[in-house]
């Protein structure tokens, strides 16, 4: 349960627009809470707010060095992401190769007939 | 039956799925090598539909299948111990060989149906591509969605979760 807790803080961190930007600004380099906060029309302690969530949800780290404490992306929680979606087009894939066995059944059963009519219009 | 092939006349076999970052919706993309009748026949016909619809380990029961303008229905997938995953919803259009357009809702979350649209095109020589298009109330649900592993078969999603989370996240 704890697992499932921590996979929602972080679908809930990415479900504002402004942290979804954090996170893709973050994925070129990393960004302090000055530089982050100079690309956008809040103030610093609203970009602080969203850092902290984005930390919480474990999608961003802040590195200790001195002052500067820069933000780095935690690429394994992207990750995590992606591996959803390729479970998802997995269960798709196989869904749709059942399909595939079921179309395969129709035109061994079709054929027969389709010949009997010859052609007729279905 | 070949699971690798890079020859451009079979490209793209393989379910394509996208969710793009930020926007509510899920799309799916797959060709059939079958004409677009058979396959649009394959997604109405109750006694096709059961034959495919659900996860392979879970029984599948059709409570009520009315694919047309107005018409609803509703499937439960019940697992080796008895539970049961009930998904129903609202059929909006269905146009023969080309689209269907319908809710899909999930018992637990009666409340955030996706919308649904699947398309058919016949891509000539007997081939098929069908296209669905999910859109969900807002970017979490969505979200949420893609995480909890719709189809069924909630234990085995969890399970590889917790390995997932379990892994290279710790080390930090």
């Amino acid at each position: 349960m704890e697992q499932e807790e921590r996979l929602s803080r972080v679908f809930a961190a990415l479900a504002d627009p402004t942290r979804r930007d954090v996170v893709r600004r973050l994925a070129t380099a990393d960004a302090t809470l000055t530089d982050l906060a100079s690309a956008y029309d809040v103030s610093v302690q609203a970009v602080a707010k969203h850092l902290k969530v984005l930390e919480d949800a474990g999608l961003v780290r802040r590195t200790r060095q001195a002052q500067r404490r820069p933000a780095t992306l935690n690429a394994d929680v992207l990750d995590l992401m992606t591996a959803w979606i390729e479970r998802r087009r997995r269960e798709v894939e196989e869904r749709y190769q059942r399909l595939d066995a079921v179309l395969d059944r129709m035109a061994q059963d079709e054929e027969p007939s389709l010949r009997r009519q010859e052609g007729a219009a279905s | 039956m070949t699971t690798h092939t890079h020859r451009s006349t079979t490209a793209r076999r393989e379910a394509e799925v996208i969710a793009p970052p930020g926007q509510p919706l899920i799309e799916i993309v797959r060709e059939f090598d079958a004409p677009v009748d058979r396959v649009f026949r394959a997604h109405v016909d109750p006694e096709l539909v059961v034959q495919w619809l659900g996860p392979r380990r879970l029984r599948m029961r059709l409570e009520q299948w009315d694919m047309r303008r107005g018409g609803a229905y509703r499937y439960v997938h019940v697992d080796e111990d008895g539970t049961e995953y009930g998904f129903w919803g609202a059929v909006h259009d269905v146009q023969p060989g080309r689209s269907i357009t319908q809710t899909f809702g999930f018992d637990p979350e009666p409340d955030t149906p996706t919308l649904d649209k699947a398309e058919f095109t016949d891509l000539g020589d007997g081939r098929t591509r069908l296209r669905v298009v999910s859109v969900t109330h807002d970017v979490a649900t969505r979200d949420a969605m893609l995480s909890s592993g719709m189809e069924g078969g909630m234990q085995e999603s969890y399970q590889r979760l917790d390995e997932l989370l379990a892994g290279p996240m710790e080390a930090s």
